[in-house]
């Protein structure tokens, strides 16, 4: 099953590659993985998407409970959440056709378009994962020329916090 | 009155810092860049540095001195190849959880990453293989950052900790002051057990009719052998040690049904393999131990006691998890089973039934070997260690053969007391690790039972021996072969012995001598005893004694791999069904 797993950790060099070592040494998966410091510039923010069985989950969990330089590891599954991740893209729109298939696109998934040239236009989306995949299989291979996706940033709903 | 701070050079905080944290004995090696360092501790006298002759062997050294005395260990070693030559003795460590803390030189901060001489990224290569690493980027936290390393060093589940020091750091300055405490909002181990998880526990270890408990390194590293055995003798239930755990609970008690896992007795295995309830205290449910998982404890309801939550249901699911120092776990549960005395009555017949069960199994003396042979059986010369010394040495081994007889006929009454790299399974380890045994204990009895094979793989540190005068007892169980290669080769590769046959050996007596010591060599059983008697009455020589032992010998009972506790092969000759 996929996995949202968001950690605080502290904001120090090499504390990025003791999670994703972690993750490499004992074969966890690694989907995606995004972090930045939060307002408290010592204390980083990571989240990362995995997926695996109840048991590997939970040793995933565990084991990043135990990096030292992780504050708090908390599995957003086990709550209510909102996740988001932001993709930019580069599309060729060379017919006439393809400037209204990009447009009529970027429209249908809520996106932005954030600069335009004779041929190419930079889209910005920002939703769940899942639509971004939907966004970029329904595209013609032909129209993609670069694709950066953030990985996911979520968090939870209500009134609960994950603080250090 | 405040007193006024001293301005001191980083390789002065390093050694003011390591008597400020009470360390005696440093195990190391100079080299460039930590000559700062070198040139501090040759100003002062509060910390004795011990010059080995390979940084693999000052981390087995201090490994070795911290798993006799329960204080981490303390290495320095220079930056590039003296921090790499350590990482082998590091991974030893990490894997049975041993406190150390390790201090690696590095260059320079301007040409880090410059690919200077004697440069490697430290911090990379030992990150999988340490509880924690740091870099120190600025004199003003040094003092601070060797507090925090022996802090997580020797806290919650102990391990290595890495302390890589650029050499400029070490020439900068600044004032002086070593912490008391130290707060980590990260690390902040469980200590206690939770007591509804406790209470939950005992009413289901009262509840067993066919109880077991297994104990591994755990409850050594927590000093909790005293709470082990009074929670064992109260209940009068079974106990089978890992090999990590032998010494915690006395090997000659009537309750103790011998080391279990590959190599360990018939009745341990079965009494595992047919228990109702498992209570498993500090131990990991390695691979070794557990044979294959599907058949792991099939009828039994599991307690698990750990300070680590990641080892609890990692390979085994476990039905009352309890995460907490097993010292503490244990004090609470002894008070709960004290004062509930009238419902250990309840199961007195189903656990009378149960231990008839096991003195049967007992009865096929699984350890059985040929005691009348001329040729030296291997096993003859351990049990006769143990008896020469009345059970009271301190036992190193290297890996193998030699390591499963050791575990299986030297009986430890005593934790601490069984030195050995169970987890990493290293070979060269026995002879450094003696020798930082014997510094911490200079009148004990320091034995280190290895093969002819393992003990090259360390020998430079005889040579350390001789120069700090630590006589240890070094018994080579010589069979010519890897013994432990050579025996699976006999059983799963069809007697193809590739490659583990010891040829060329050296004269063990001559470079015994050569070194500065004493060798005896053996070659008939009727020598053992005399030859073990005059090493040990040699108290102030380091002695090697080779002992050419039966080359086709193999350990018994073994569980093949894939097999279960109920599996056992038990010799050659005797099968079970």
């Amino acid at each position: 099953m996929r996995h949202i797993i968001s950690l605080l950790l502290e904001n120090e060099a090499g504390a990025l590659s003791r999670v994703a070592g972690l993750f490499s040494a004992r074969a966890f998966n690694i989907e995606s993985l995004s972090v930045a410091p939060t307002e408290d510039p010592t204390v980083s923010r990571l989240t990362l998407v995995t997926t695996g069985s109840d048991a590997i989950v939970e040793q995933i969990t565990k084991q990043l409970n135990k990096l030292v330089d992780v504050i708090k590891v908390v599995d957003l599954n086990e709550y209510e959440h909102v996740e988001k991740e932001l993709l930019l893209t580069k599309l060729i729109a060379e017919k006439k056709e393809d400037h209204e298939t990009v447009k009529r696109l970027v429209d249908t998934f809520n996106g932005r378009i954030v600069d335009v040239t004779k041929n190419l236009y930079t889209i910005e989306i920002t939703d769940t994962c899942e639509k971004i995949d939907a966004f970029i299989t329904t595209l013609d291979d032909r129209l993609i020329l670069e694709v950066v996706r953030s990985g996911v940033s979520a968090i939870s709903l209500g009134d609960k916090a994950i603080q250090s | 009155m405040s007193k006024k701070k001293e301005i001191l050079r980083g390789a002065e905080i390093f050694c003011r810092a390591l008597k400020d944290e009470g360390v005696k004995h440093l195990f190391g090696y100079p080299g460039g860049a930590v000559l700062h360092i070198y040139d501090a501790l040759y100003k002062q006298d509060d910390v004795e540095h011990i010059l080995v002759r390979h940084e693999q062997g000052a981390t087995h050294a201090a490994d070795g001195y911290a798993r006799a005395t329960g204080k981490p260990g303390v290495v320095l070693v220079t930056s590039g190849p003296g921090a790499t030559n350590a990482v082998t003795g590091i991974a030893t460590a990490h894997m049975d959880s041993i406190p150390l803390v390790v201090f690696t030189g590095q260059v320079p901060r301007k040409m880090i990453g410059n690919d200077a001489f004697q440069e490697v990224d430290s911090i990379g290569i030992t990150r999988p293989c340490v509880k924690h690493n740091f870099l120190v980027k600025d004199v003003k936290v040094l003092a601070e950052t060797i507090k925090k390393a022996f802090y997580v060093a020797t806290s919650g589940r102990p391990g290595p900790v890495v302390v890589d020091i650029p050499k400029d750091v070490t020439a900068d300055s600044c004032s002086y002051e070593y912490p008391k405490n130290i707060d980590m909002r990260s690390y902040r181990p469980v200590i206690k057990g939770h007591p509804g998880q406790i209470k939950r526990a005992s009413k289901l270890i009262l509840s067993a009719k066919k109880p077991m408990i297994y104990s591994g390194g755990g409850v050594i590293l927590g000093e909790a052998s005293k709470e082990l055995t009074k929670f064992t003798q109260i209940l009068n239930y079974p106990i089978t040690n890992t090999l990590m755990g032998l010494g915690a609970y006395p090997a000659t008690d009537k309750q103790f049904v011998g080391m279990l896992g590959m190599h360990g007795t018939y009745e341990a295995n079965m009494a595992m393999h047919n228990c109702d309830v498992l209570i498993a205290i500090g131990a990991r449910f390695d691979d070794r131990v557990t044979g294959d998982l599907e058949k792991f404890c099939p009828y039994a309801k599991i307690i698990h006691i750990d300070v680590d939550p990641s080892s609890i249901a990692k390979n085994v699911p476990v039905d009352v998890p309890i995460v907490g120092d097993v010292k503490h776990v244990l004090k609470d549960l002894n008070e709960i089973l004290k004062s509930e005395q009238d419902k250990l009555q309840v199961n007195k017949n189903e656990l009378k039934s149960w231990w008839d069960k096991i003195h049967e199994w007992a009865k096929i003396d699984c350890l059985k070997y040929d005691r009348t042979s001329s040729v030296i059986k291997p096993q003859f010369v351990v049990e006769k260690l143990w008896e020469l010394t009345k059970g009271d040495a301190y036992v190193t081994s290297d890996v193998g053969q030699h390591q499963m007889w050791a575990a299986q006929f030297y009986k430890f009454d005593k934790p601490r007391r069984w030195i050995n790299s169970g987890g990493l399974g290293t070979m060269g380890f026995g002879l450094p690790a003696a020798m930082g045994v014997k510094l911490a204990f200079p009148n004990e009895t320091v034995a280190c039972i290895t093969g002819e094979a393992s003990l090259v793989m360390c020998i430079q540190e005889l040579s350390t021996c001789l120069q700090y005068g630590t006589p240890v007892k070094i018994i080579i169980l010589n069979n010519r072969y890897m013994g432990m290669v050579r025996q699976w080769q006999e059983f799963f590769y069809s007697g193809r012995y590739s490659h583990s046959y010891m040829e060329a050996l050296p004269d063990f007596v001559k470079m015994a001598e050569s070194y500065g010591h004493m060798g005896i060599r053996v070659e008939k059983s009727s020598g053992v005893e005399n030859a073990l008697k005059e090493a040990l009455s040699m108290k102030d020589k380091t002695v090697i004694m080779d002992f050419i032992t039966d080359q086709t010998e193999n350990v018994y009972p073994m569980i093949a791999s894939g097999k279960g506790h109920h599996e056992m092969h038990l010799s050659s000759e005797r099968e079970l069904a």
